[in-house]
């Protein structure tokens, strides 16, 4: 059976003050699904979060919290239902992480907020779920970003919410800590059955850990969708306006600009054994040109980011005779020739026969002799 | 951890307590009358004694430790709110000027009523104080929403001081009365000529402001992790600055009606509990500074009585020459602390 969503918008608009910076935005959020914003910097990602979180007045639409509009619940109702993580620094002297965790657990408590032993175990078991039970009684203003990131987090699940809000919860954090944070939402979602709505500014991660991927670009969502739907072609570098270099979306991974020229260097690659090689090409800024690849070769898309020119032949086919007059025609005008295969298959014999035509030529060098020619500098 | 942590908290108030005892007593016997152990517990206890000396204890002498106890309370408790208001630790109502706002909204109440020849009560003393003290808190407001830096906000607000005394100071020395040289000291701050009407009075202001506050610790916890963190709990967070100003401005007034503006207790008192409870939690700070600014400001007394005696010092010099030191300590400290 389709669950329901839990958190929902209905044509919702929001900005500061009065100007309506995105307007229609219809988004919504299962328990036990992650829904990710990803956009440009400044593409009002954030002030989408802090609306859905009731911390922005609404410019229009609704909220909808399990069918109630969030406007008609009290602020404790919300409190109990929806938890926050943000970005900025928070003041924090002499606050001890158990401190900060335990100011989660306010929508629960009495008159004075003194929390009994029931909220006591709760804000423990929140520490022990983001593994940050040693840090309880450091202060907070005294350890590191990810462990504050995780102290927070802590202190959004003891709130007990349905759903919690984070905006870039992973900006600041080293890759470790990037990877832990992500882990602990994810076993949240699975175990807790919450829903999470957040913004992520890596990729790579996003397209990994979310179940909706909604991307926003300037004054409106441009596409709601999975994450299949969304890393697909050139979309990505479309929404990020990006003109140097590109964001491979099937290997997650960003590659920079290509150099431009005629190229230098004719590399035979292919089966992933001259990724390494594209890329230090482009570092160096040698203008290269790469052949003979099928077009489902692991070579092929980071060739086609980073080479100047790419002979393709059709995937699971053989290379034609066309083709390799292409790249014998490259190759001559090359001045140096780099092969980065040691096997060639029954599919690839036409490589090998290119590769003794650049011995014969006496192009053919390795990858540490060409940085020993100073001629092919750029410059 | 919590074990350790009870321990201290005990500790500190057990010790506050102490010391306010001390100190009290210390009070009653210190003046340029001295008397026995004796007579003191006989004019205490039982009522009797001699004439002069019951008068001079029961009727000078108690009334000022009374409300030197409860205005010192008041200011560091409007202190501390005022820190929490505006995260900063070196906010005060002093700093901030609304001390001074306090000072000029009563001064000029008080020379327009001699100038009638109409009686001043404590209410009406205390309520133009409230007037000029939430003037000036709105000025600061006003201020710190265009001034988001916050020693920007802190030079603002000193400005304000400034100019608040300089007009009082140019008023009171135009007012052509009798009652000048009270309105004088009064307006340098001193805990003198406090009768046991006025103290009727502040008992129930700063008796009640202080319980209200004690009422707003848990919001308070909650908006000392920011506005947005306060916000997501729960916490209603128009409502609960209007609060927490209106009892800040009130309590400051009514220190500001009955002693004239005292310094620095609102910031060096609330850093000092910081220091001895290794907490900020509200619901120890509150009480903590209460007990603290009563101790301070009776110590103060003390010294501003007794060391010079018979001629009396302005308490706010001696609040000053205590007080100012930790501001300085504070500033350093964050400024090592930002590396």
């Amino acid at each position: 059976m389709e669950r329901k969503y839990y958190l929902k918008t209905e044509n919702l608009t929001v900005g500061y003050g009065k100007n309506p910076l995105i307007s229609g935005i219809e988004i919504g959020v299962k328990r036990g699904e992650i829904l990710t914003l990803i956009g440009p910097n400044g593409a009002g990602k954030s002030t989408i979060l802090k609306s859905i979180a009731k911390q922005l007045a609404l410019l229009g639409g609704k909220v909808l919290l399990e069918n109630e509009d969030m406007a008609k619940l009290s602020g404790n109702e919300v409190a109990k239902k929806l938890s926050v993580m943000l970005t900025g620094q928070i003041q924090s002297e002499l606050m001890t992480c158990e401190d900060v965790v335990s100011s989660g657990r306010y929508p629960y408590t009495g008159t004075l907020g003194i929390l009994s032993k029931e909220d006591r175990n709760k804000v423990w078991d929140a520490l022990e779920l983001v593994h940050a039970t040693e840090l309880a009684s450091s202060y907070f203003d005294q350890i590191s970003d990810g462990q504050r990131q995780r102290v927070l987090l802590a202190r959004a699940i003891c709130q007990e919410p349905d759903v919690i809000v984070l905006d870039e919860p992973t900006s600041f954090l080293d890759i470790r800590h990037k990877l832990e944070l992500i882990t602990i939402l994810k076993q949240l979602v699975r175990e807790k059955d919450i829903a999470v709505v957040m913004s992520l500014h890596e990729l790579d991660l996003a397209m990994k850990v979310s179940d909706t991927i909604v991307c926003v670009n300037g004054d409106r969502i441009e596409k709601c969708g999975s994450p299949e739907d969304i890393f697909s072609g050139d979309y990505i570098n479309q929404l990020y306006h990006m003109t140097k270099g590109s964001f491979l979306a099937e290997y997650g991974v960003v590659e920079l600009e290509r150099t431009v020229g005629e190229p230098t260097v004719f590399v035979i690659g292919g089966g992933g054994t001259g990724i390494a090689t594209y890329r230090y090409l482009q570092r160096k800024g040698i203008a290269f040109a790469v052949g003979v690849l099928q077009k489902n070769d692991a070579d092929y898309a980071i060739a086609s980011a980073l080479a100047t020119k790419v002979i393709v032949a059709d995937a699971f086919e053989p290379i034609t005779e066309q083709q390799i007059k292409e790249a014998e025609a490259l190759m001559d005008t090359s001045r140096y020739v780099i092969c980065t295969l040691t096997q060639f298959g029954t599919m690839n014999q036409q490589n090998a026969k290119l590769l003794e035509n650049a011995k014969q030529s006496g192009k053919l060098v390795e990858l540490y002799e060409l940085s020993e020619q100073k001629d092919i500098w750029k410059g | 951890m919590k074990h350790k942590n009870y321990i201290q908290y005990t500790v500190t108030f057990v010790l506050l307590i102490l010391l306010l005892v001390i100190l009290c007593v210390w009070n009653i016997n210190a003046g340029s009358v001295s008397f026995s152990k004796a007579d003191i517990w006989n004019i205490l206890w039982k009522q009797s004694g001699d004439e002069t000396a019951y008068h001079i204890i029961w009727d000078i002498r108690m009334p000022r430790i009374v409300a030197a106890m409860l205005l010192g309370g008041a200011l560091s408790v409007s202190g501390f709110l005022l820190q929490t208001f505006f995260g900063n630790p070196i906010a005060g109502p002093f700093v901030l000027g609304i001390s001074s706002g306090a000072k000029l909204s009563v001064a000029l109440v008080m020379i327009w009523l001699l100038h009638t020849g109409m009686m001043t009560s404590s209410t009406v003393l205390i309520s133009a104080a409230f007037i000029g003290s939430m003037c000036a808190m709105g000025f600061v407001l006003f201020l710190s929403k265009k001034v988001p830096n916050m020693a920007m906000l802190v030079i603002c607000g000193v400005m304000i001081g400034y100019i608040c005394s300089a007009i009082t100071d140019f008023v009171v020395t135009f007012a052509d009365d009798s009652n000048i040289v009270n309105l004088h000291n009064w307006s340098l701050g001193s805990f003198s000529g406090i009768n046991w009407a006025n103290v009727k009075t502040i008992a129930v202001v700063v008796c009640v402001s202080v319980v209200f506050t004690f009422m707003l610790s848990k919001p308070m916890s909650a908006y000392q992790m920011g506005e947005a963190y306060a916000r997501n709990v729960g916490v209603n967070i128009t409502t609960f600055r209007v609060k927490l100003i209106l009892l800040s401005s009130l309590l400051a007034a009514c220190v500001t009606a009955f002693a004239g503006p005292i310094s620095f207790v609102g910031i060096a008192v609330p850093h000092l509990m910081k220091g001895m409870l290794k907490t900020t939690k509200p619901i120890l700070m509150i009480p903590a500074s209460f007990i603290g600014g009563a101790v301070f400001c009776l110590f103060c007394d003390l010294i501003a009585r007794t060391v010079f005696a018979p001629i009396e010092m302005s308490i706010s010099s001696v609040t000053a020459i205590f007080g100012a030191p930790v501001v300085i300590y504070i500033m350093m400290q964050r400024q090592k602390r930002k590396g």
